[in-house]
């Protein structure tokens, strides 16, 4: 029983062995991302779209190695409320954006 | 016998799916992500609003906000270690481990605080401009998020002093808190990245 568990908890809820993972792979894309910046390498709109990728790329490591998110049955209905949220997230934040840019720029304000 | 037999079935059940409580926790965290997509829309909308004031390039200090980070990221790997030790029930270790938390999230914040007084000292207020407003209230926000993040981990510490197993209760409040902790973290990857390093370039 003591084994079970042990080896239950090794796999949903993370070892030490896969924090670390975790852990090394968000330093090196903060990093990057940090890195990129002050290096001034890229064109501005390079920097950004990259660092934006980097940032994309980190939540989903956190997600993985930090939050234990995975594609089993018994998470159905945690990854069911997460993509509706990420939906909505993204309806509010690229419709804001969209709808006061235009706003500005009917308005002459910019 | 049947009796034991059941009550260790529906233990092992317990085991192998994730508490109703846990999951209820996981919803009002997708709330939460709601709060602070809106306040990331609202910072994209006012992030060239600088009225005659000082843009993000003169003001942020990235040094300071790289330090920021690295201590919020290391904070999610120390809670992690914690909830190692509490699944094999070493409520000693545990505690170490959050107590090392508790610290890098003081220091985090005290880090934030010493860097909103400068800005609030030199004018630069959140009532300086729409840009600045947008600003404070972001990352206000999750700095305040940060600080419930540590007064619940002090009473979870206290909580758990002398004993020697943990309750599954207990296991269910440390994994909210986990959760709640590397949710900040990734609330963290977006602020850094959108609202710092976007600002500087």
């Amino acid at each position: 029983m003591a084994d079970a568990h042990t080896a239950h908890s090794g796999e949903s809820h993370g070892s030490v062995g896969s924090y670390l993972t975790g852990f090394v792979i968000a330093v090196l894309l903060t990093v990057a991302a940090f890195g990129l910046v002050m290096a001034h390498s890229f064109s501005p709109a390079g920097t950004a779209i990259a660092i934006a990728v980097l940032a994309a790329v980190q939540v989903v490591v956190h997600l993985v190695f930090f939050l234990h998110m995975n594609g089993s049955s018994e998470q159905r209905w945690n990854n069911m409320a997460f993509i509706f949220t990420v939906l909505a997230v993204a309806i509010l934040i690229a419709g804001t954006v969209f709808i006061m840019h235009d706003t500005a720029i009917n308005m002459m304000s910019r | 016998m049947a009796h034991d037999m059941t009550a260790d079935a529906a233990h092992a059940h317990d085991e192998h799916h994730e508490s109703p409580v846990v999951f209820g926790f996981w919803l009002y965290l997708m709330t939460d992500c709601l709060i602070f997509g809106t306040l990331f829309a609202v910072f994209a909308v006012m992030r060239n609003q600088f009225a005659g004031g000082p843009t993000g390039k003169e003001i942020f200090d990235l040094s300071g906000v790289g330090v920021e980070t690295a201590i919020l990221l290391l904070s999610s790997i120390t809670y992690g270690f914690g909830m190692i030790s509490a699944h094999q029930n070493k409520v000693g270790t545990m505690r170490t481990w959050l107590a090392v938390t508790f610290l890098l999230g003081l220091g985090f914040l005290f880090m934030e605080i010493r860097e909103f007084s400068h800005m609030v000292a030199e004018g630069n207020g959140p009532d300086r401009s729409a840009f600045l407003s947008a600003f404070f209230t972001l990352v206000g926000t999750h700095g305040l998020h940060v600080t419930c993040g540590l007064l619940w981990m002090a009473v979870v510490m206290v909580q758990s002093m002398g004993k020697t197993v943990l309750s599954e209760r207990m296991i269910n409040k440390l994994t909210c808190l986990s959760l709640f902790w590397h949710f900040l973290d990734i609330v963290w990857i977006c602020v850094f990245t959108f609202v710092y390093l976007m600002s500087v370039i």
